[in-house]
């Protein structure tokens, strides 16, 4: 398909999706439709299962699917191993992003990227190349190059972890990126900074899924869609209105309303 | 765990092939006359077959030790084949004449013999068995007076310096091992670079055992006189077989004045199955002596052997003179690696390091044995000492036993240690990166182990580095 063609086919398409950790049912049924060249915003409350989704699509096994189907691009995404997925283009910026200490970020980022370039038979990059590609990337999100050679995420502050993160997403350029609260713990210049890295990934053959707590982020990226989750599914979803709306209303009312069982089919919420 | 890092675990040990080649071996069992048949079969001069009687003596009074943190069932000293060689065909000319299946045996391991498919700038003594087949580069060091030969030949040819330093590092009675092995060595290495010459090329000699109910005893002599600077590597692998078969070896170091020799060991001897059937029981004595300004230092990585058993040491003699160790020790299935070093402070000023890395994995027990000790006119002795341990999986044990003494109170000595797991977290990090378990599993344990990797000569840091990650496959279950 040319891009052109790509544009506005669903990129990720989740139907009735179930999970369980333990004998806790977290994702009830939820269904999502991401389209190409979308950024979307999954809002709700602690607890709604936002984080859960965001693992059991990127193949985290501390929950078990119990039901329903997701796809990436056509391609059966839970019947894939997490490297595969990774390889097939889905991307998952890390709430708490791991430290794995003597491994240089630099090495790490080369290694990652190359795993992937040859699982889809594409030529591998060499160092110097890549010390190039990645010093652009650097720039575009404000890291200064001296944290390349240090252990991954080594010592690094939360900050600079989730600009860590946003780094690794504009060199692997994935299809679908998954952030789970990437906005957590970060003041106003690295939420620019990781805002910044999000905007420059929107493409038509692209898409992005934020998984947030606040409305914060989402004056930096507007969104084409924002959905509310509660209860393990996805209840209300409607324009960037909404999470101003959540802003100001907070999420007391919605939790409410799912006990009393307002949300049995998801509600659409016309701009 | 996941069923990828359980069947990472799995993993085969690659340099397990035999080579048919005609043996000279004695019967099996030891005495008196089968150490004086050993040094009758290598024309020994008579100081040498007194060493040898002297050692044998005292073995009889000794008893095996028992302080390790390691389990095997007793080893009988009778049922070892104490020599073994491969037949000659000829008195060797040149390199090209060596037997071509033992040529092939080498080039298997990656270790041809031919010069001109060397690596440019390493000498190679190949030992398979108990004797010395080849060495490599030989004109090349003599040019310089370096002195790199067998063990044998070091006997035959320079006799003087043999008899002054043999036993001058680990003497004769120095332990159970060190003890059996000065009574039966065999063969072995031997370098001396004479005063202020800096070894252009890195010597480094690779052990073989072939042979079944083989043990090897080896002994390696290194002298690096005043000024000198060497630069040594080991390499060892063994054919797979079922029954458990022993290593005893002593080296032994000398750094005169201003020397300095960086000895670096890559030990993959074959570790056994994953049942703990079989493997090599590496028991090992080094030691360096450092006299004034000169410096010693051990970089180890110790994948292989069903049991390692070893302390490389530094006896800082002489003033301001510098010991280090760098260690990587790695213990899967159910291997067992008891291994450390002892820091000796005697002149003034002395230093040292120790950094220790153990990873253990699926039931593999790794210790951490060391001792720094300062005696009383070692003035402004320092020590710093760091264990680390990475355990993988939930059945391994880490074990770390440091031992300090200090008898001097101006002396500085620090130890850290920490302990920490291959977390799933991180694992799956790795992946959703696109990078396949066992390459995460085998990243992360180089990322532990880097300060001690990049202390190895660049050729053999990439080669460890690979051992280390297929050591590891199947580490989890």
């Amino acid at each position: 398909m040319s891009p052109k063609e790509q544009e506005n086919q669903p990129i990720l398409a989740v139907e009735g999706l179930r999970a369980r950790i333990g004998d806790r049912e977290i994702l009830t049924g939820l269904s999502l439709t991401v389209n190409a060249g979308q950024v979307h915003a999954i809002m709700g409350p602690n607890g709604s299962g936002k984080s859960t989704l965001a693992g059991v699509l990127a193949g985290r096994e501390t929950a078990e699917v119990t039901g329903g189907t997701a796809r990436l691009d056509g391609r059966d995404l839970l019947a894939m191993s997490p490297e595969d997925r990774a390889i097939a283009g889905l991307f998952l910026g890390f709430q708490y992003p791991v430290e794995i200490p003597g491994v240089g970020n630099l090495y790490f980022l080369r290694t990652a990227l190359n795993a992937q370039r040859k699982s889809r038979g594409e030529e591998e990059i060499d160092a110097v190349d890549f010390l190039e590609f990645a010093k652009e990337k650097m720039k575009s999100v404000e890291m200064d190059p001296a944290f390349m050679s240090r252990g991954l995420n080594e010592g690094f502050s939360g900050g600079e972890k989730k600009r860590n993160e946003v780094l690794q997403m504009a060199v692997l350029e994935p299809r679908l990126a998954i952030l789970d609260e990437i906005d957590s713990g970060l003041d106003i210049d690295a939420l620019r900074v990781v805002a910044r890295g999000v905007e420059a990934l929107r493409s038509p053959v692209r898409s992005t899924v934020l998984v947030t707590h606040y409305q914060r982020l989402l004056e930096y990226v507007v969104p084409d869609v924002v959905h509310v989750m509660a209860a393990g599914r996805i209840v209300l979803s409607g324009g960037r209105e909404l999470a101003l709306e959540l802003e100001k209303k907070g999420y007391a009312w919605i939790d409410e309303e799912a006990r009393r069982g307002a949300f049995a089919e998801p509600v659409q919420v016309s701009p | 765990m996941t069923d990828a890092l359980r069947d990472l675990t799995e993993q085969k040990y690659k340099y397990g092939f035999v080579t048919d080649i005609d043996e000279d071996r004695i019967p099996k069992g030891l005495t008196e006359d089968v150490v004086r048949l050993i040094s009758r079969k290598k024309s020994e001069p008579q100081f040498l077959l007194d060493f040898r009687l002297k050692a044998f003596r005292h073995w009889l009074t000794m008893e095996e030790p028992g302080w390790a943190h390691i389990q095997h069932p007793p080893i009988d000293y009778q049922d070892i084949v104490y020599y073994s060689a491969p037949k000659p065909k000829k008195k060797l000319a040149s390199m090209d004449e060596v037997d071509p299946e033992l040529r092939d045996a080498f080039k298997k391991l990656g270790i041809p013999l031919e010069e001109q498919a060397r690596l440019a700038n390493v000498a190679v003594d190949a030992v398979f068995d108990s004797v010395s087949v080849a060495t490599t580069f030989k004109k090349k060091l003599a040019d310089l007076g370096v002195i790199f030969c067998s063990f044998s030949e070091a006997v035959k040819e320079h006799p003087e310096i043999v008899e002054r330093y043999l036993g001058s590092v680990v003497p004769y009675s120095d332990n159970y091992f060190a003890t059996l092995n000065s009574a039966v060595f065999s063969d072995g290495s031997f370098a001396y670079v004479p005063k202020g010459v800096r070894c252009p090329m890195e010597l480094s000699t690779y052990f073989r055992i072939n042979a079944a109910d083989t043990g090897q005893f080896e002994r390696t002599l290194l002298v690096a006189d005043e000024g000198a600077y060497v630069s040594y590597l080991e390499g060892c692998t063994a054919p797979v077989r079922d029954k458990n078969q022993l290593h005893a070896a002593v080296v032994e170091l000398v750094a005169l004045d201003r020397a300095e020799i960086k000895y670096s060991t890559v030990q993959n001897w074959y570790p056994g199955d994953a049942e703990g059937r079989g493997g090599i029981y590496n028991f090992v004595t080094k030691r360096g002596k450092a006299m004034r300004r000169s410096k010693i230092s051990w970089t180890q990585v110790e994948t292989g052997s069903a049991i390692t058993w070893k302390y490389p040491s530094c006896i800082l003699q002489g003033d301001e003179s510098v010991g280090e160790f760098y260690s990587v020790a790695l213990t899967n299935h159910r291997q067992q690696a008891d291994t450390g070093t002892k820091m000796i402070h005697i002149g003034k000023n002395t230093r040292s390091t120790i950094i220790s890395k153990g990873i253990s994995a699926g039931r593999g027990q790794n210790t951490y044995r060391g001792l720094v000790k300062i005696q009383k006119g070692a003035e402004n002795a320092r020590n710093y000492s760091q264990c680390d341990s990475l355990l993988i999986g939930e059945r391994c044990g880490a074990h770390t036993f440091p031992y300090i003494e200090v008898k001097n109170p101006s002396a500085r000595v620090e130890h850290e240690a920490t302990t920490s797991k291959i977390s799933e977290d991180q694992l799956f990090y790795c992946r959703q990166r696109g990078i396949k378990e066992e390459d995460a599993v085998s990243m992360i344990v180089n990322g532990f182990a880097r300060q001690v990797l990049k202390e190895l000569p660049m050729e053999f840091a990439v080669e460890a580095q690979k051992l280390l990650g297929m050591s590891l496959e199947g580490s989890v279950g």
